[in-house]
């Protein structure tokens, strides 16, 4: 399909302005740019048509089943766009009179206190953008609390083999060096390597619970124990928070500081610019350290001597709160719990289902996601996770995460959440079947999947090693 | 499978060739294929200390991003600074793309020879 650059037509224009009743004001010569900025020029129609036609070649949640493991894709509820598109809430200025935002405070406010209900913390900020960047923000909370006891010899960050790969490279944005522990049989945290690991330079451990391969490590007590007796912090990756949402806090398993993503757990979109929100919450030892600009107790930054500063502009991202705010709202204290029990009851269905076909990597009851390995596969006939995961896009289906995590081979992360019915679930489980006897019958043939797609096989080495990130204008 | 017989093997599919008073380091084919197609590599500096059983460069691939582990202890003497433009000659020729000269060298002991390396490998499928 053609750009929008290449569809542009000089003079062509979309609307026009009504004349200003203010006086023109001029820009000041110093500030003008020298050369006209190259801007599309083309009718709303072209632009609808070309939005339209982007959308139509991709996948996203309302276009089909989407198990994409580890980031919950799950269905946003309509009526989280219409609270979020209310005027008194989308068009506001963040530095307009605190008393004209009253609502919007409230709003923040409300989800404070929910969230932290839902997480056992004591405090939140809504400033980070998303997931990795209120891991970062959690980080620096951490970084501070030990610096502020002169404790500056503790520059080491325990994070599992299993972790997000945020994890790590979050630790050393924030300026420690990683430790990695190994997991157990059961891809849960292999205690004797953790206490191995433990000593005076330990700042924390980032984990979480349940873990990338689906698992609650029922451990927990005894690890953030074993942590906080060596004087380190307790850092919760909310990525999996699905799994327990409404049955288990983070801060009653002993956690001291936790990242949400609303864009996954609470229902707010994900992936294409969402944007996404990752608010950081904390237990009050960790409150003096918060950005500044968080509301309840502190909004003006002259009264929090300790704070970290700011991490975003203002409030963060605002609608995204509201989103949020509207889903648990609409869910309730008992709807909260029974999503997170429908999401693992949903993942553990699938699993049964498609466990005569392929190979669960831990073969025990899972949380809200699953992870299969085809190493027996790939030995048998050749065919990898790649080649299956291209094929479910020709069965109109997203494939679920491949590859991660790092620990089991030719791994397919599943995640199907709770908004998916129990004939989608069927279907998919179907597919995966059908797709098994391919393998058996004709096994060359998922080498060419998809075939059914806009785009089949990307050069990925390509896209990584000569990125074309920008339009060249020919003149 | 590709293991050469006059090389030395780490656990965590490593290569080790003596060169000179130094030995030369890279990873194994079988290293290669599991990691795919890659596209960068980060290499340390020459005088680094490096530590046998700790990561010391890392390669990105299509898949995922992986920490070399270095199989000896030393100093870094010299880096292939020609993968830095063409990791792909990693895929192409494991045993020919070092990695790094390692001088000052400790540790050696327990690395694998060739036999045990392909006994390892088998093992682990």
């Amino acid at each position: 399909m053609k750009l929008l650059f290449e569809r542009s037509v000089p003079g062509r224009r979309t609307f026009i302005l009504p004349g200003s009743s203010f006086p023109k004001r001029e820009v000041p010569e110093q500030l003008k740019r020298k050369a006209a900025p190259h801007l599309p020029e083309l009718s709303e129609v072209e632009i609808s048509r070309h939005y339209t036609e982007l959308a139509k070649q991709a996948f996203g949640v309302n276009s089909g089943f989407y198990p994409l493991g580890s980031c919950t894709m799950k269905y946003n509820p309509r009526v989280n766009e219409a609270a979020a598109a209310l005027p008194g809430f989308a068009r506001i200025h963040p530095l307009q009179p605190k008393d004209t935002v009253q609502g919007c405070l409230e709003v923040i406010e409300q989800a404070r206190k929910l969230l932290c209900e839902i997480t056992g913390m004591d405090d939140m900020t809504f400033q980070p953008a998303a997931g990795a960047h209120g891991e970062y923000a959690g980080l620096l909370l951490i970084k501070k609390y030990h610096e502020s006891r002169g404790d500056s010899k503790r520059t080491r960050v325990i994070v599992p083999d299993s972790a997000h790969g945020t994890n790590p490279a979050s630790a050393a944005m924030a300026g420690f060096t990683v430790t990695t522990v190994p997991s157990d049989e059961d891809g849960c945290v292999d205690l004797e390597a953790l206490k191995a690991a433990l000593d005076d330079t330990v700042a924390g451990l980032m984990l979480t619970n349940p873990n990338t391969v689906g698992i609650f490590d029922r451990n927990i007590l005894e690890i953030t124990r074993l942590v906080h007796e060596a004087g380190g912090l307790n850092y919760y990756d909310g990525a999996n928070l699905n799994a327990i949402m409404g049955w288990v806090r983070p801060g009653d398993m002993g956690f001291d500081v936790i990242h949400l993503n609303l864009h996954k757990t609470f229902s707010t979109p994900h992936g294409g610019g969402g944007p996404g929100a990752g608010p950081v919450g904390c237990k009050k030892l960790l409150m003096d350290f918060l950005p500044s600009s968080s509301i309840g107790s502190r909004v003006f930054e002259g009264e929090m001597p300790h704070t970290l500063g700011q991490i975003r502009a203002f409030y963060g991202n605002f609608l995204v709160v509201v989103r949020a705010l509207t889903y648990i709202l609409t869910l309730g204290r008992e709807g909260i719990a029974q999503a997170s029990g429908m999401a693992v009851l949903n993942a553990n269905y699938l699993m049964r289902r498609v466990r005569g076909a392929f190979t669960p990597a831990f073969d025990r009851i899972c949380m809200h996601e699953f992870v299969l390995t085809l190493e027996d596969v790939k030995k048998e006939t050749g065919v990898s996770a790649l080649d299956v995961a291209k094929t479910l896009l020709d069965h109109g289906m997203h494939p679920p995460t491949m590859y991660f995590p790092l620990i089991v081979h030719e791994a397919l992360m599943v995640e199907p959440t709770e908004t998916e019915s129990r004939e989608t679930l069927d279907g998919a489980a179907e597919v995966f079947i059908r797709i098994r006897e391919m393998i058996g019958k004709e096994p060359e043939k998922l080498h060419l999947s998809p075939l059914t797609t806009p785009i089949g096989r990307p050069d990925e080495v390509g896209a990584a090693r000569n990125p074309r990130v920008r339009y060249e204008f020919s003149e | 499978m590709n293991i050469p017989g006059n090389l030395k093997y780490s656990r965590t599919h490593e290569w080790v060739k003596q060169d000179g008073d130094g030995v030369l380091i890279g990873i194994t084919d079988h290293a290669q294929k599991e990691l795919g197609d890659l596209v960068f590599i980060n290499l340390p500096n020459p005088g680094d200390k490096v530590t046998k059983g700790e990561a010391f460069a890392d390669v990105e691939s299509v898949k995922a991003v992986s920490d070399i582990i270095s199989p000896v202890g030393g100093v870094i003497g010299k880096v292939n600074e020609a993968l830095l433009d063409a990791p792909e000659s990693i895929n192409q020729d494991a045993y020919a793309a070092w990695i790094a000269r390692v001088e000052d060298v400790s540790g050696t002991e327990g690395l694998l020879s060739a036999g045990e390396y392909e006994e390892f490998l088998k093992k682990e499928a």
